[in-house]
């Protein structure tokens, strides 16, 4: 497959600003913008740490007009697709830079040494640029912290990185020189005042509302295409050297399978919906009002404004973090090819390791849920060895209702990293269901779990680890749903 | 001005340049490294001619084709360029290929195969041990008689301490570019922490003479060690590729090929004894390390020594017996690390300490507290304690911070919480400063004044982030009494420093910044001449200068630095100086092991806070508070950086960073995703570093201490805080000296009693009478 395509990978001409230039470029649809960026344009300030999103230093941010708005996110360029970036207007180091001075984020990264070997040193100025862009509120140190969050630096210890964030909410917060910036209604225009944006940033929106829409030429997708990219959170980490000269479908040139939108008690979430605007949705805040703390958890900000839903569950991965979120919400996926579409319960999707229940030709299009009743919980528990931006090692959440009299009248339960799939507790949720819960109940219930569980070991721990987990994460679930009802110094005491 | 990191401006812009950021010369080849596929083999064939035949692939090299000598090991010559006969760890470097771009040269490496019958892979430093793959020669440090002082003690514990190594994790990953220039010459760009290593290097295997090869090195995205030597073979590959095809060649290691294919910090196996009197006195120790060098030399035998020089950390112990040897295992040859063996040396300490103490019933602070080494008490090496400073910064510590406050505040948490418990753990540290090897102990600066008043520095130091040039700028200014704005720190060049010794040993400072202070001293000597003869006085020495003004007699003159450096071009006075430094009054006697090899120790005491969630097994380290003994410091935010991000690594090394290795010698934690560096997350907000005050040091450039090493070793204290913590927690649990404390180390030890009686039980209760 591979080495047909490598004779002519499919291009398309892609017309995007790039920070004050405009660009209209035929490389391949598949090239990764990082590659592009340093390679083809010189641009050297992103670099290359990891080539997987785990290292923050390749950091840019990209910018489109969302109903009127320019609107600007960070992600990693290492993972991101140039065949993506039409109609865009991509943001690295360089575009950041004011002539002859540093803006106030850099000026407070040179004033507290923040910056060592500076190596990682573009890749947060970006993440710490973008949170002045974008913060709802005045700035503060955890939101600094949450914006860098996707961004490693080995020399610092974060120590000086944290002073300066500080220096930063100091100036820019209540009382500071630049406060005035946060009630500001047009707040790049502030920051452009404030000298922490380049004035081109204003021409922006008008620049981008004149590229025109893209023209795909049409084609039989199955046939030719050797890769499916949404996201590319992890097709490029796993195939990352094959993508630049394969042929491509670039999935997120489809907006119409965006989005989240409500229907009586359905939630129907557009396949390419991402992790961050799953969380960021009013109607899943309704019901799981603690999302923003399981996202900290999940990948990393850049990760999360780039990973889809749809992709979590495709890649299959026995710990997909959203995928058990999904699982224990009872989720539908609809499938499509050509005109016919199809329907499939998560729970009974996969069929062992990476295998799945999805012929090739076919496109998740969206998923389904039941919003859940009045007064159930949904709870997310993570264990990996780095608590963020880290591969679980055992992930587990559950939806549980329990009626005033402590009868368990739904319990949904999953656990990742314990088998061959994500699992959906089928027994132990059944064994739950309609009993009064009680320390007992709950000792009776894990035995229960154990029995459908067969951890292996591996790099991210033994078996015997990822069993314990599994009990502690399953009961961490229960002792917040319920504390009065199963102790937690019971549980530990077992 | 000079308390500021110079390099950081550029660097928030994205203007600073590594090696590949330059850009390319027309015609540049990429290449890219074949790997061994197995740990141990003996290699019967090596298929190329499909990779040959790839797209863009212009030639493929393997040993054979080295032109001079295949042999790159800097201590012992154990190490070949490309491997030919025997593969001696998994990724070991057999076959270069250069294509004529990166894409091309990777999409040709899985057309190559290899045929190799496989050879038993050992990766436990102990089984090496048994079977005798001994690098080198086993070391004993000893002093006093152990067997008759163990005798006489109270209490005597036995045990074993496992420590686990470290990858280097430098943002930037290994790199070079070759450029051939005229007459069988190359410049080469090399992201190394050795220049003159990469120099001679290159010039071996390539059968040239070393002046045929010019190393420029501008900066290093990280080093920490994995480039003092490591960076050399990338180099040579480079340099190789660029003289065969006569076309410039950049290797760029992509991070998996890093991480599988270079060594890391020495993982440590070793067995304790430890003796006291019953009031806590340490009255013997004895340990035995295993150091699990990797399959090469490398710098082992080194690191191996300073593990000895650091086996009793900052104390006085009167009878001691450390023995310890490099045994050669499977994995890559591991190398320099921050601490260079030093830490591992000293987790073995500590952890007999922590044992005893436990045994005994006493504090672990008490034991630590009563055995720091105190001024004239001898190192098991022979060298005495001079202004001995283990006591006033344990002091310092403990009274600044209100350890016994402090203490009291985390038992009573204890007492009241169940789901979480808190420790608390003293790490004091003693490191001693100068190359273990006499001979490196020396460096050079050339400093060019042209007629403006600008002055060009160099030296033999290698920018990594570690701030040097911003140092080396702070002494010149100091030394020339000029603005720090006139100097710009050059590159680090061997055509203008000759025969360098590496950026490492914590040194890099002391030497290159000693070398600028007796080259500005020279330039200074000269123009006193100068301006005796324009004042027309006979005491030169009673000229001055200061803030770029001369003073006679401490009177002003009208001589400014400006004006003196104009007559002194237009008087023929030579505007550049070299200077040579050697470190005075440093030995050592590898016969008798004995010696003065520092010429001083950095001490500091750090405390730090831990606490345990027992549910999900999972931790914060939530403070650290610290005293540190900095000498005078040139630049305080520098050494902040150095002691704060030193820190970090210890953490990281002590709790997160495991490195996995599968039986068959692979590494199993081979990227970003599965081996975890700390993150912003993962370290305490609150640090508190206090420097000691009024410590003078006489021998270190106006005054100053080195920095980089030392305090990684107050991360140590992490993993005794995470212990304290399970002590708490569980009072009777069997717990052990094996670090990294990973999550699931804290877990097993937390909950070990329950391990299976959760799943291998038969359920007994019928699900109906669950309900009651």
């Amino acid at each position: 497959m591979f080495q047909r395509a490598i004779e002519a990978p499919m291009t398309t001409h892609v017309e995007f600003w790039l920070n004050d230039r405009r660009v209209i470029t035929d490389v391949p649809d598949g090239m990764l913008v990082l590659d592009y960026l340093r390679k083809d344009r010189l641009l050297t300030g992103t670099k290359e740490g990891c080539k997987e999103g785990d290292c923050g230093a390749c950091s840019i941010l990209i910018g489109e007009v969302v109903e009127g708005v320019m609107r600007y996110q960070p992600v990693t360029s290492c993972l991101t697709p140039v065949g993506e970036m039409h109609g865009k207007h991509v943001v690295s180091i360089e575009g950041l830079n004011l002539p002859g001075k540093l803006n106030p984020v850099q000026q407070a990264m040179v004033d507290r040494v923040g910056s060592q070997c500076g190596f990682c040193t573009p890749g947060f100025i970006v993440s710490m640029c973008w949170y002045m862009m974008a913060a709802r509120e005045t700035p503060t140190l955890e939101g600094f912290q949450r914006a860098f969050s996707g961004n490693l630096c080995r020399c610092t210890g974060y120590a000086a990185i944290n002073r300066a964030s500080l220096d930063l909410v100091e100036n820019f917060g209540p009382g500071g020189q630049w406060a005035s910036i946060w009630e500001a209604d047009d707040r790049l225009s502030a920051l452009m005042e404030a000298g922490l944006l380049p004035g081109y940033f204003a021409e922006m929106p008008k620049r981008l509302e004149a590229i025109g829409e893209m023209e795909e030429v049409p084609r039989d997708d199955a046939d030719v295409i050797d890769f499916f990219v949404a996201g590319g959170t992890d097709l490029y980490v796993q195939k990352g050297e094959l993508l630049p000269r394969a042929q491509v479908k670039i999935l997120n040139r489809h907006p119409e399978m965006k989005g989240i939108r409500r229907q009586g008690d359905t939630l129907h979430i557009g396949a390419l919906t991402t992790f961050e605007e799953f969380g960021a949705s009013d109607e899943v805040v309704a019901f799981i009002p603690q999302i923003q703390d399981y996202l900290h958890l999940i990948a990393s900000l850049p990760l999360r404004n780039r990973a889809t839903i749809a992709g979590n569950i495709i890649n299959a991965s026995p710990i997909g973090d959203m995928t058990a979120i999904m699982l224990a919400l009872d989720t539908t996926l609809v499938f499509a090819r050509g005109e016919t579409t199809r329907e499939v319960e998560l729970k009974r999707f996969y069929k062992g390791y990476k295998t799945f229940d999805k012929h090739p030709s076919e496109v998740m299009t969206e998923l389904r849920l039941q919003i859940p009743a009045a007064g159930t919980g949904v709870y997310f528990e993570k264990v990996s060895k780095r608590r963020c931006l880290d591969i679980a090692t055992v992930n587990s959440a559950a939806r549980l209702r329990l009626s005033d009299d402590g009868v368990v009248e739904e319990a949904s339960l999953t656990l990742g990293g314990v088998a061959a799939t994500p699992l959906w507790l089928e027994k132990t949720g059944a064994f739950l269901t309609g009993e009064v819960l009680t320390d007992a109940l709950w000792r009776e219930a894990l035995r229960i779990a154990h029995t459908e569980i067969a951890p292996i070991s591996d790099v991210r721990g033994s078996a015997d680890y990822k069993r314990l987990l599994a009990t502690q994460l399953l009961t961490a679930h229960v002792v917040k749903a319920a504390p009065e009802r199963v102790s937690l110094d019971a549980m530990l005491a077992i | 001005m000079t308390e500021k990191h110079l390099d950081a401006e550029l660097h928030t812009r994205g203007t600073s340049l590594y090696v590949d950021d330059v850009a390319p010369p027309a015609g540049m080849l990429h290449a890219a490294i074949y790997g061994s596929p197995v740990a141990h083999g003996r290699v019967k064939a090596l298929h190329l001619d499909k990779a040959r035949k790839a797209p863009g692939v212009v030639a493929i090299y393997t040993g054979e084709d080295v032109p001079g000598e295949n042999q790159i090991g800097p201590v012992l010559p154990d190490e070949p360029l490309l491997a030919t006969d025997v593969v001696e760890y998994h990724g070991h470097p057999m076959a270069m290929v250069v294509a004529e771009s990166d894409e091309d040269a990777r999409h040709a490496l899985t057309l190559i195969e290899a045929d190799i019958e496989a050879l038993e892979v050992i990766t436990c430093p102990r089984v090496a041990h048994e079977a005798g793959h001994i690098l080198g020669t086993p070391r004993t440090f000893a002093m006093g008689d152990t067997a008759a002082a163990f005798a006489e003690c109270d209490v005597v514990v036995e045990g074993r301490s496992d420590v686990g190594g470290q990858e280097h994790l430098y943002l930037e990953t290994q790199r070079a570019r070759a450029v051939p220039t005229e007459g069988d010459r190359l410049r080469v760009y090399s992201s190394t922490q050795s220049p003159y290593a990469v120099q001679k290097a290159c010039a071996r295997i390539l059968g040239l003479p070393t002046h045929r090869v010019e190393v420029d090195v501008i900066r290093l995205g990280g080093g920490f060690g994995g480039k003092e030597d490591q960076a050399t073979s990338w180099a040579c590959l480079a340099a190789l590729a660029a003289h065969k095809t006569g076309r410039p060649t950049q290797l760029v290691l992509h991070r998996l090929d890093d991480l599988r294919m270079t060594g890391k910090r020495h993982p440590y196996s070793a067995d304790y004894k430890i003796g006291l009197s019953k009031d806590g006195n340490i009255q013997a120790f004895e340990v035995k390390h295993f150091q699990n060098s990797g399959a090469k030399t490398d710098l082992s035998l080194a690191v191996l020594e300073r593990t000895l020089f650091h086996s009793t950390n900052s104390y006085f112990i009167p009878n001691v017996r450390a023995y310890a040897a490099s045994c050669r295992t499977n994995l890559p040859p591991n190398t320099a690390f921050r601490g260079f063996g030093g830490p591992q040396g000293m987790f073995v300490i500590e952890s007999a300490i922590a044992h005893a103490a436990e045994v005994m019933g006493i504090d672990r602070a008490e034991i630590q507290k009563k055995n720091l080494i105190q001024e004239g008490e001898s190192f098991p090496y022979g060298q005495q304690a001079e202004r001995a400073r283990a006591v006033r910064t344990w002091e310092e510590a403990e009274e600044g911070f209100e350890v016994a406050a402090w203490q009291k505040d985390i038992d009573a948490y204890n007492a009241k919480n169940t789901a979480t418990k808190k420790g608390l753990a003293a790490m004091p540290i003693c490191f001693g400063i100068s190359f273990t090897a006499t001979f490196l102990n020396q460096a050079s600066a050339l400093m060019h004044v042209y007629t403006d008043g600008s002055v060009s520095l160099s030296t033999g130091g290698v920018e990594m982030g570690q701030g040097l040039s911003s140092k080396l700028v702070g002494i010149a200014a100091r030394a020339l009494h000029i603005s720090p704005e006139r100097i710009k720190v050059e590159t680090t060049n061997t055509t203008r420093i000759a025969n360098m010794s590496p950026s490492a040993a914590s040194a890099t400072t002391d030497l290159n910044g000693s070398a600028t202070i007796l080259a500005a001293d020279e330039l200074l000597g000269r123009f006193r001449e100068l301006l005796a003869r324009e004042l027309g006085v006979q005491d030169a020495e009673n000229i001055t200068f200061e803030d770029e003004r001369v003073y006679y007699r401490g009177e002003l003159t009208e001589w400014t630095w400006e004006k003196v450096v104009s007559q002194a071009y237009l008087s023929r006075v030579a505007l550049s100086a070299h200077a040579f430094f050697a470190t005075p009054n440093v030995w050592f006697d590898k016969q008798r092991e004995t010696g003065r090899p520092f010429a001083y120790h950095v001490f500091g005491t750090a405390w730090t806070e831990v606490t345990i969630d027992l549910l999900r097994g999972t931790y914060t380290v939530d403070r650290v508070r610290l005293v540190h003994d900095l000498g005078r410091t040139i630049n305080a935010n520098v050494d902040l950086g150095q002691i704060e991000g030193g820190l970090a690594q210890g953490i990281g090394w002590m709790t997160l960073e495991e490195l996995a290795f599968a039986e068959d010698g692979r590494l199993s934690s081979f990227a970003l995703s599965t081996y975890k560096v700390p993150d912003g997350d993962a370290l305490p907000e609150d640090i508190e570093v206090r420097m000691l005050e009024d410590a003078d040091n006489p021998v270190g450039p106006f005054g100053s201490k080195a920095v980089g090493e030392p305090p990684l070793m107050y991360g140590i204290g992490t993993f005794f805080a995470l212990r304290a913590a399970l002590r708490a927690a569980a009072p009777d649990a069997e717990l052990h000296f094996n670090a990294p404390m990973t999550p699931e180390k804290v877990m097993l030890q937390l909950h070990h009693q329950r391990l299976r009686t959760l799943w291998e039980t038969p359920s007994t209760a019928a699900p109906a009478a669950a309900g009651e």
